[in-house]
């Protein structure tokens, strides 16, 4: 492997007396889709704030495409691409103009940024709508645009803060085209936040952090295997035989909901030969269930993705927003 | 994929002077895009000189002549030009907070140019915005009884060059310190209506008791007034409404006024580029 994408050390950052990042390390390979998990406050937007130069560091050191975030700020910043959450672009511009404005700002040579500019706004499918102003756009156009934007100086790095937050399934669909189709049309590494446990099973690795830590690290595959067993469900000619017989046979403690015998077992697709060669009752029907990202989100955080932004909301000024106009 | 296009793979060059001012120059033609496309702001921009000259000029000089002989109106028209390229000019300075809590702010701030750059280029639209504005009033000046002449035309124009980018300056050193878009303009009108009126826009600045005497003179916009309205009534038989500027009895030439003016800016441009290089 080259040099990591992505090298974080012993990362802190302490804003007075909140200590926002706890000392992670990090590192993301050339080529991958890295996913960023955590519930809200954890402290993965000051991370990324940190690898894009927006904050400095307490302690620690990381490092962008080769380049240190602190001592080669301009270096890192010349090979990241950036979409925030929230809309960063000109509504009053047209949507050329937008990137336009990008070109210029990053110095890219003129005789490359029309035909970058085509390339990047056809991949994205912005293309016909190019000179209509930005204000007329929906979310997911916006979105869309500001994806083609932060590609448009052919960063090493593009890191997505949530891309899809707020968007409707089907655009959410597309937008993750785009960023898959990217990843074979362009030597670019993807550094993405989500708040979409079905979403974070499209990368490659993901990384969950709580409380400025990271609580785990790994392939979606790996993680749910760490947290638990996948559930087999059948359908027997006699269902009170086969639970016995589980017992009997693999020592295996199976019960019965909802017409299915059900038990937890690891590798269940590995099981599953051993179990029709072996359990001596007719099988007519068999289902395997993976853990989700949810269960490895909820075994290492202590509460699901759900939860957290409940409760990010409660101690929101939001909350007691809307509880005095309630009192009101 | 319909329609490909072999991948365009683009080399970003070190940064250099040169980027910089790419920066620059694309930063300010940004906001002179959209003060072009904001056409209810530039109808405002026009209807609040008229006000100040047609009306309130009209209405106080028929009833009160407080400037004798001379007509109101043309001893208004240099300080509602300044009053007008000061608004225009506060108020262009504001996108910066604008573009704060819009996000577009954020674009420009991971970019791998000096903050300093962006800091000039919000200074130069904001003042390219104040000069339009301030041309749209000069243009009035024949409606009022002003005559001109081409080298009053164009020494007038240089001085609103000069105050419309001190005055921006000024505004973006507020705005880069302010966070909230309400926060700004409350500033604004902390600042902007003691310069307006201690500036001697609005009446001439003499025969007035110390203390007022000596918040005037700390006011750099009454450098600039000053100097455009003895451009003006240099063509008019009584010259007494434009006293020039003293200090203790000492005439400021035209001169360091302007000097004061720029550098007024200049030092303002400095101190926000410095708020606004700083990382968090």
């Amino acid at each position: 492997m080259t040099t990591p994408a992505v090298l974080v050390r012993g990362l802190h950052k302490k804003y007075g007396e909140l200590e926002a990042v706890r000392g992670i390390d990090l590192d993301v390979q050339s080529g991958e889709i890295f996913g960023f998990l955590g519930p809200n406050g954890a402290g993965k937007s000051t991370t990324i704030k940190i690898l894009c130069t927006l904050a400095a560091p307490t302690a620690g050191q990381a490092k962008v495409a080769g380049f240190d975030v602190v001592e080669q700020r301009d270096e890192v910043r010349r090979h990241i691409g950036l979409v925030f959450q929230e809309t960063t672009l000109d509504d009053y511009l047209t949507a050329e103009q937008n990137l336009r404005f990008h070109a210029e700002l990053y110095g890219i040579p003129s005789a490359t940024v029309a035909p970058r500019l085509q390339q990047v706004m056809e991949m994205v499918g912005l293309w016909e709508r190019r000179a209509s102003r930005v204000q007329t756009f929906s979310g997911g156009m916006k979105r869309r645009l500001e994806i083609a934007r932060g590609l448009m100086h052919s960063p090493r790095v593009l890191f997505l803060d949530e891309p899809t937050v707020g968007l409707d399934p089907q655009t959410r669909a597309s937008i993750w085209n785009y960023i898959r189709e990217l990843k074979q049309r362009e030597t670019i590494t993807i550094f993405l936040t989500t708040h979409y446990m079905d979403e974070a099973e499209y990368c490659d690795r993901i990384a969950i952090m709580d409380h400025g830590k990271i609580v785990a690290l790994g392939t979606p595959e790996a993680l749910k295997a760490t947290v638990g067993k996948d559930r087999v469900a059948i359908a027997t000619a006699d269902d009170e035989a086969a639970i016995t017989a589980l017992k009997d046979t693999f020592g295996i403690e199976a019960a019965k909901h909802e017409g299915m015998v059900m038990f937890p077992v690891e590798k269940g697709e590995q099981f599953l030969p051993k179990l029709f060669a072996e359990l001596g009752i007719a099988i007519r029907s068999v289902s395997v269930a993976r853990p989700t990202l949810d269960d490895v989100f909820l075994a290492y955080t202590g509460k699901t993705i759900r939860d957290s932004e409940a409760s990010a909301f409660e101690q929101s000024g939001m909350a007691k927003f809307a509880r005095a106009a309630r009192q009101r | 994929m319909e329609g490909t296009l072999a991948t365009v793979a683009v080399t970003v060059p070190p940064r250099s002077w040169r980027s910089d001012l790419r920066a620059i120059r694309i930063v300010w033609q940004r906001d002179v895009i959209r003060y072009w496309r904001d056409k209810p702001r530039m109808l405002a921009s026009v209807l609040q000189p008229v006000l100040y000259l047609f009306v309130f000029g009209t209405g106080m000089g028929a009833g009160m002549r407080p400037t004798g002989e001379l007509d109101l109106r043309v001893f208004l028209y240099p300080g509602v030009m300044a009053m007008s390229t000061l608004f225009t000019c506060f108020f262009s300075a504001g996108s910066i907070v604008w573009d704060r809590e819009f996000g577009f702010m954020r674009e420009m701030l991971v970019a791998p140019v000096r903050r300093y750059s962006i800091v000039v280029g919000k200074s130069l639209g904001g003042a390219t915005a104040g000069m339009v504005q301030g041309v749209i009033v000069l243009a009035m000046g024949p409606l009022v009884g002003v005559h001109f002449t081409p080298l009053l035309v164009v020494i007038l124009l240089g001085e609103l060059a000069v105050l419309s980018f001190a005055i921006t300056s000024i505004g973006v050193l507020v705005a880069v310190k302010i966070k909230s878009f309400q926060a700004f303009m409350a500033l604004v009108q902390i600042i902007i209506m003691p310069m307006f009126f201690l500036s001697g826009a609005l009446f001439p600045l003499r025969g007035l008791p110390t203390w007022l005497h000596a918040a005037t003179l700390l006011d750099p916009l009454t450098y600039a007034v000053d100097p455009m309205r003895r451009e003006v009534l240099s063509h008019v038989v009584d010259r007494s409404m434009a006293p020039g500027v003293t200090w203790s009895g000492w005439h400021v030439p035209t001169a360091l006024e302007l000097l004061i003016v720029a550098g007024t800016g200049v030092v303002a441009l400095f101190f926000a580029a410095i708020e606004f290089g700083k990382t968090e």
